[in-house]
C-alpha cells in the first residue's frame, strides 16, 4: 500500500474530473453546470501541480496560476450570461435556452 | 503516501460527490468551498505552498463569493428546489454516469501502468515561479492580462438592463 506519489495526485485529479463531468452530464440547472466547470478547471489545475511537482519544473504551477485567472473570467462572464437567460426566460432550465430563435 | 494525502483526498472525493448531489444550491456551494480548501491542503502537500495560498484566495474567496452574491441576487426559493428534484430522477442519468465510471477505470489503469521510479516530492519556490513567470512566460501574461480585460468589458456588456424603447402603443396588456 505504497503508491507513488505522483500516481496517487494524477488519480484524484482524474477522478475530481470525472465527478465534475458527470455533475456537467446530469444538471439542467445552469450554476449547477458552471459549479461543475470549476471541479473540471480545479482538477485539471491539481494535475498540472502534480507534474509540476514530478519534474521539479515551476512550469507546471505557471500554468496553475493561467488556470486561475481563466478560471476568474469564465466566472464572470458565464454569470452574466446566466444573468441575461435568466430575465429572458424567468427560469434557469438549460433546455428552455436551446428553444432560441435569432 | 502520507495519511494526510489520503484524509484530503477523500475529504476532496466526499464533498464533491455531495456537490453534485445537492438540490439546494446553496449547500452546494458550501460543499464546493470544502472541496477547494482540501485540494488547497494537497497543494501543499505536493510542495506548492504559493499556489494553495492562491487557491483559497482566488477560488475559495472571491470566485465563490461571485457566485454566492448572484445566487442571493437571483432569490430562488424552495419551488427551485422542488423542480430541481424533478428534473434530477435516476434514470436519466444512469448511462452517463456508467460511461464516465468506465472512462475513470481506464484512466486509473493508465496511470497505474507505467510505473515511475519512486522518488520523493519535490518542493518548488515561489521565486523561481515568479523567475519563470516573468522570464520566458512574459508573453503569456501580457495575453492573460487581455484576457481579464476582455472578462471585464463582457461581463459588463452583457450584465448590462437594456432599457425598453419600444412605444407604449406597441406594449401588451400582459406585461
Amino acid at each position: 500500500m505504497n503508491i507513488h506519489p505522483t500516481t496517487a495526485g494524477m488519480t484524484l485529479a482524474g477522478i475530481l474530473f470525472v465527478l465534475g463531468l458527470i455533475s456537467m452530464l446530469i444538471r439542467r440547472n445552469m450554476i449547477f453546470m458552471l459549479l461543475s466547470v470549476e471541479i473540471m478547471l480545479n482538477a485539471a489545475g491539481l494535475a498540472f501541480i502534480v507534474a509540476s511537482s514530478h519534474w521539479s519544473q515551476p512550469d507546471g504551477q505557471v500554468m496553475f496560476m493561467f488556470i486561475l485567472a481563466m478560471a476568474a473570467a469564465e466566472v464572470s462572464v458565464g454569470l452574466a450570461l446566466i444573468l441575461q437567460l435568466y430575465h429572458q426566460l424567468k427560469s434557469l432550465d438549460s433546455d428552455e435556452a436551446s428553444r432560441m430563435r435569432g | 503516501m502520507g495519511i494526510a494525502f489520503y484524509i484530503a483526498a477523500a475529504i476532496a472525493v466526499f464533498s464533491t460527490v455531495m456537490v453534485i448531489t445537492r438540490f439546494n444550491i446553496m449547500h452546494a456551494l458550501l460543499y464546493l468551498i470544502v472541496s477547494l480548501l482540501s485540494v488547497a491542503v494537497i497543494f501543499y502537500l505536493y510542495g506548492a505552498p504559493y499556489m494553495a495560498a492562491l487557491e483559497v484566495i482566488v477560488y475559495a474567496g472571491a470566485i465563490m463569493v461571485l457566485i454566492i452574491f448572484f445566487v442571493m441576487m437571483l432569490n430562488m426559493g424552495p419551488e427551485s428546489t422542488r423542480l430541481e428534484k424533478q428534473w434530477l430522477k435516476p434514470g436519466m442519468w444512469l448511462v452517463p454516469a456508467l460511461f464516465c465510471c468506465v472512462l475513470l477505470i481506464e484512466l486509473v489503469y493508465l496511470i497505474a501502468q507505467n510505473h515511475t521510479p519512486v522518488s520523493g516530492i519535490e518542493q518548488v519556490e515561489p521565486k523561481a515561479v515568479g523567475r519563470s513567470l516573468f522570464g520566458p512566460y512574459i508573453l503569456a501574461v501580457e495575453l492573460s492580462a487581455m484576457l481579464l480585460m476582455a472578462g471585464i468589458v463582457g461581463a459588463y456588456h452583457l450584465g448590462r438592463q437594456k432599457p425598453k424603447i419600444a412605444h407604449r402603443f406597441f406594449e401588451t396588456k400582459a406585461s
